[in-house]
């Protein structure tokens, strides 16, 4: 299956956020896809509030079954959340639990004044209520394929697609 | 197979009973796991909903206030539901098994339990003796192990030395009553530390201390000479009683560490200790609150390496 140009798909997404930015948006990338997202739209879009990161881990819905992921990362919101305007990036959106956990975990650092969400691919078949204001696009896959964002050589960034057996949900 | 009754089937951590014979990358897991704890701890909401509807019951059969408190501290910022159990004041002084209390807490449903013991080698029996789904923590097992305080040692030493391929370290007091010891040199030597020094009065030294891979020293100006961290221990009151020292006053005057001790060392080297200290003993003032020491980081650090523990346990 041909799978859409990540670089491309990123272009137009800093495009379609570029006109709500403010000098109070802040952006939270999550990790690790998400994360290498949110530095590039932080970069192009020329934000005064520090990139905030997320990760999850501590506040995912799937800790008795699967346990603690390895390599959990710090989480790093270096602005107040108190008020801000924060743009949550990631790469896929599938089922919205890790987008759930997310907006949890910002929570406990304070009370922003909205959150929208950005994600570069949505590929539906959502398990939760929630929905994304910035999407680069819609991919329609099956239940037993896996997309993830890769960041090759120069910091190229790519989509490839496995078969869930190989690797574990992200 | 393993033998390691420490390790699942899969080779995960089960239970933490020492730092002898966990395999490095179990060690580094946890160290890097406690990283991401430290940024929980520093937030306004210090807590995380991890283990949201476990059961920890923190058995202390020896009195502790300061390790009972972090275990307490850890497992509520990962919103366990935790029991304290004063066990001095409880059944066994009516009488019940040890084996008993603890059938009769698994019963209640405990998940886990943070178990703290005068005799070594009581967390071993309690693990080999529970259900398959519950965990334990040694806090701390007579002379054998402390593992969470060897841990947070490492993390700390870590924290502020970066790398543990080049450095000294020198452990310094009552290595033979040390389960803190212990804990540190299986940690230090597995994680590898290419220099580990003891210093102690020969009286104060287990035999064949050697083997643990150590370098022996019975005098600080030799020992500490070139030192990147200093690992004090406790001079616990009652080994005074016991004939191995003549005086507080005379340890002080030998392997207390001073100002003018600590100059042996190398300028940048750190100083740990696992509290509660005896100033003025087995450490002077002036180097406890000096600019060397790290021995408050310890403690804020301790927290995260607990946290850690227990949500790669109660996962595992």
């Amino acid at each position: 299956m041909q799978l859409p140009d990540a670089e491309q798909l990123l272009a137009d997404l800093t495009g379609k956020i570029r006109p709500d930015v403010a000098a109070n948006t802040a952006l939270v990338g999550i990790y690790t896809g998400g994360v290498w997202l949110a530095e590039r739209l932080h970069q192009d879009l020329e934000l005064s509030l520090p990139l905030g990161t997320l990760d999850v881990s501590f506040y995912r819905d799937d800790f008795g079954q699967i346990g603690l992921h390895p390599q959990v990362k710090p989480s790093d919101i270096p602005f107040e959340v108190e008020g801000s305007h924060i743009i949550l990036v990631d790469d896929v959106l599938y089922t919205g639990r890790t987008i759930r956990a997310a907006i949890n975990e910002l929570f406990d650092y304070g009370r922003p004044a909205s959150i929208r969400l950005a994600a570069l691919v949505d590929r539906g078949d959502r398990e939760l209520p929630i929905t994304a204001q910035y999407v680069g696009t819609i991919l329609s896959l099956p239940s037993d394929k896996m997309l993830a964002l890769e960041k090759g050589l120069g910091g190229k960034l790519s989509l490839s697609l496995y078969n869930k057996s190989l690797r574990d949900n992200e | 197979m393993n033998n390691n009754p420490q390790l699942n089937k899969n080779g995960e951590l089960q239970h933490l009973l020492t730092t002898e014979g966990l395999p490095g990358p179990i060690l580094l897991n946890i160290l890097d796991t406690a990283e991401s704890f430290v940024g929980v701890t520093e937030r306004d909401v210090k807590k995380v909903p991890l283990l949201r509807g476990k059961s920890i019951f923190n058995l202390f059969f020896e009195p502790s206030t300061r390790t009972r408190t972090t275990f307490e501290i850890a497992a509520k910022r990962l919103s366990a539901d935790v029991v304290n159990l004063n066990i001095a004041a409880s059944s066994q002084s009516k009488g019940e098994t040890l084996l008993d209390t603890v059938n009769n807490l698994s019963a209640m449903h405990a998940d886990m339990f943070v178990v703290r013991h005068s005799q070594s080698g009581t967390a071993h029996l309690i693990a080999r003796h529970v259900r398959a789904e519950i965990h334990i923590i040694n806090a701390g097992d007579g002379r054998h192990a402390h593992p969470t305080q060897g841990l947070l040692d490492m993390f700390t030493i870590r924290h502020y030395k970066r790398d543990f391929h080049n450095l000294r370290v020198a452990i310094v007091g009552d290595i033979l009553h040390s389960r803190v010891a212990r804990s540190q040199i299986h940690a230090l030597t597995t994680l590898g530390v290419p220099e580990v020094r003891v210093i102690a009065p020969k009286t104060l030294l287990p035999a064949k201390v050697e083997r643990l891979g150590v370098h022996v020293y019975h005098d600080m100006a030799q020992g500490l000479k070139d030192v990147d961290v200093l690992l004090m221990l406790r001079l616990q009151n009652e080994r005074m009683l016991s004939a191995r020292l003549p005086s507080a006053e005379e340890y002080f005057k030998y392997y207390g560490l001073t100002q003018e001790k600590l100059a042996l060392a190398r300028p940048d080297a750190i100083v740990l200790h696992p509290g509660p200290m005896n100033r003025g003993v087995e450490i002077d003032s002036a180097v406890a609150d000096g600019k060397q020491s790290v021995i408050l980081p310890q403690v804020t650090f301790g927290i995260a390496v607990r946290m850690a523990v227990m949500s790669i346990l109660a996962g595992n």
